[in-house]
């Protein structure tokens, strides 16, 4: 699916005129992004620049005022965290949402459980542990990521191995769409470098990222394309590289410098 | 090292309480005996019953204050409709409906009043379900508990083996099965670990946090049952302070209190050391008067044993990420 539409063009995911206030502030002013299957697309800006509300927005965690969102040229409503993962969109918070006192297949499946019989409530069901501890490997192992055992706690991990675990469970549920907010932020310069291999393993499956962050570094190296907001509005896009990042400077912080 | 460590945390209360009985058979001979095991196995029933209800609760980071009264009140209700001439499982179910009313209580107005923390609401449970045991019995105990209630709560089998001892093996079995297979328990850990990302990815936080609160009511019923079988009455005074007996139990046996750790091992683990403290320091005769302080004493162990497990685990973060 997402092949066919990269083929004909079509974006998987297209945010059109996207408005969206909170009581007199006009978070978002007329935004309009595409994302493509297979491409990784930087979300830059100063704070307050309304990159949070915009993925939150795709997060279904907020609803746009005004405006359209679109799947494969297929109008879509977003308006609950549920609804967004129905449509194969995953977000990764900075917070992580990790529970630390869970490994990493609890933490995969947690609200997600796989478990029986159906014919029972949800809260009743035996829970398959093999079965998600399967399934959990499978994806670390095609992401590529090492843990120092599957059984720990997450809480006893580095910051590295609790972000990848994070966004090893966004990858193994997004069908289509990954969003990354500021994922290495926290994290030192080992451990950024293999979350940012893993962005281009996300790329390699076909899934359409959004990352925002600051380090325009780490932006270079993983982005197809940068697209940079100021006071709620889009204000430029650019293919981030050595040559441009003076210009995504200036688009950043605004000016003419 | 570390994780020898944080290894010995978490098996620690279990070594402690063999270290303790091997040290106090030694000391008294009327310790290890048929007869005295029978005895401190009945006499840690309520507290376990008790403690493994507070086990999830405080899993999910609350509190129940309320359990003491709620087995006295549970104790009236039933004592009142046997006297009134209910058959035995009427009264039973009486009992337990008791204790899951006042849980469903504290749960409903915990997490649709939005209150901040459960402590306040079962505080005020405490002081009504014991209000309404001695309004309920006049103050006094009612007596008329039926031949099977008293068999339940009070028969010890082959000179050593309570009743009521099997019913807790029972329970624990249930709890086991609901904290390690069941979704619901993985949403229990859940909710205790990180509530905010519970709620973001969809778990019914508050569904969980009601379920937990009954089950607790539930497990004071079920103690109730058990202390009006073994006195053979319903007392408005029964349980007294019994809340902090569960509390201390589930922090003892080494369950976190700052939420999202423990299991039901952790729960009977701490009750049959609080027993057997009370049990060995009574066979000794040391001055009942010094009972509370010893517990008091395991408290602060238990409760800094749990800070030192956090402190490890820190380190064992920081050198993870050094590695």
């Amino acid at each position: 699916m997402s092949a066919a539409s990269k083929m004909a063009g079509l974006p998987v995911l297209a945010v059109s005129d996207a408005v969206k206030r909170f009581g007199g502030v006009l978070a978002l002013d007329r935004v309009s992004l595409t994302l493509h299957a297979g491409e990784v697309v930087a979300l830059l800006g100063d704070n307050g620049a309304g990159k949070s509300t915009l993925i939150k927005c795709l997060a279904g965690v907020h609803r746009l005022d005004e405006g359209a969102i679109a799947m494969d040229g297929e109008p879509v409503r977003i308006d609950s965290p549920a609804a967004a993962q129905a449509l194969g969109i995953e977000t990764v918070y900075q917070d992580l949402a990790l529970f630390d006192n869970l490994d990493p297949p609890a933490n995969f499946y947690a609200g997600r459980e796989i478990a029986g019989p159906h014919w029972l409530p949800r809260a009743l069901r035996v829970m398959r542990p093999s079965a998600m501890r399967a399934a959990t490997d499978a994806v670390l192992t095609e992401l590529r990521v090492r843990l120092p055992s599957v059984g720990m706690t997450v809480g006893l991990m580095s910051g590295g191995q609790r972000q990848a675990v994070a966004v090893a469970r966004a990858a193994a549920f997004a069908s289509r769409v990954v969003v990354l907010d500021e994922p290495t932020a926290a994290l030192g310069a080992r451990e950024s470098r293999s979350v940012l291999d893993l962005i281009t393993r996300l790329r390699e499956q076909g899934k359409a990222v959004l990352v925002i962050s600051h380090a325009l570094d780490h932006v270079i190296e993983v982005a197809d394309r940068a697209v940079v907001m100021r006071r709620g509005r889009l204000v430029g896009e650019e293919v981030p590289t050595r040559e441009s990042q003076p210009r995504l400077v200036s688009l950043i912080v605004g000016g003419d410098a | 090292m570390l994780e020898l460590g944080l290894l010995f945390l978490r098996i620690g209360p279990a070594i402690g309480l063999v270290i303790l009985i091997l040290v106090i058979s030694q000391l008294t001979p009327a310790f290890a005996t048929p007869r005295n095991v029978g005895n401190l196995l009945a006499q840690s029933a309520v507290i376990s019953v008790l403690a493994m209800g507070q086990l999830l609760v405080i899993i999910t980071r609350g509190i129940d204050l309320s359990v003491g009264s709620t087995l006295a009140l549970s104790t009236v209700t039933g004592a009142l409709a046997a006297s009134a001439g209910a058959s035995t499982p009427v009264v039973i179910g009486v009992m337990l409906l008791t204790g899951i009313a006042v849980g469903a209580v504290n749960g409903v107005v915990y997490v649709f009043g939005r209150l901040p923390h459960p402590f306040i609401i079962t505080l005020a449970t405490l002081s009504i379900a014991r209000g309404l045991a001695l309004w309920l019995s006049d103050g006094q105990p009612v007596q008329n508990m039926p031949d099977p209630i008293r068999f339940i709560g009070g028969e010890i089998l082959f000179g050593w083996l309570p009743v009521s001892t099997m019913l807790v093996a029972a329970i624990a079995l249930a709890v086991l099965l609901l904290t390690t297979l069941l979704v619901a328990g993985r949403w229990i850990y859940a909710v205790g670990g990180n509530p905010d990302a519970a709620r973001r990815i969809g778990i019914p936080v508050g569904g969980t946090l009601v379920a937990v609160y009954v089950v607790s009511g539930l497990m004071a019923g079920i103690a109730g049952l058990l202390t009006a079988g073994r006195t053979g009455a319903g007392a408005p005074t029964f349980g007294s302070l019994a809340e902090l007996d569960a509390i201390a139990a589930v922090i003892i046996g080494g369950a976190s209190f700052l939420g999202g750790r423990g299991n039901v091992g952790n729960a009977i683990v701490g009750a049959l050391m609080i027993a057997v403290i009370r049990n060995g320091m009574n066979l000794m005769n040391v001055d009942s008067f010094f009972q509370p302080m010893v517990i008091g004493v395991v408290i602060v162990l238990a409760v800094e044993a749990d800070v030192v497990r956090n402190r490890l685990e820190q380190r064992f973060r920081l050198r993870r990420a050094l590695a």
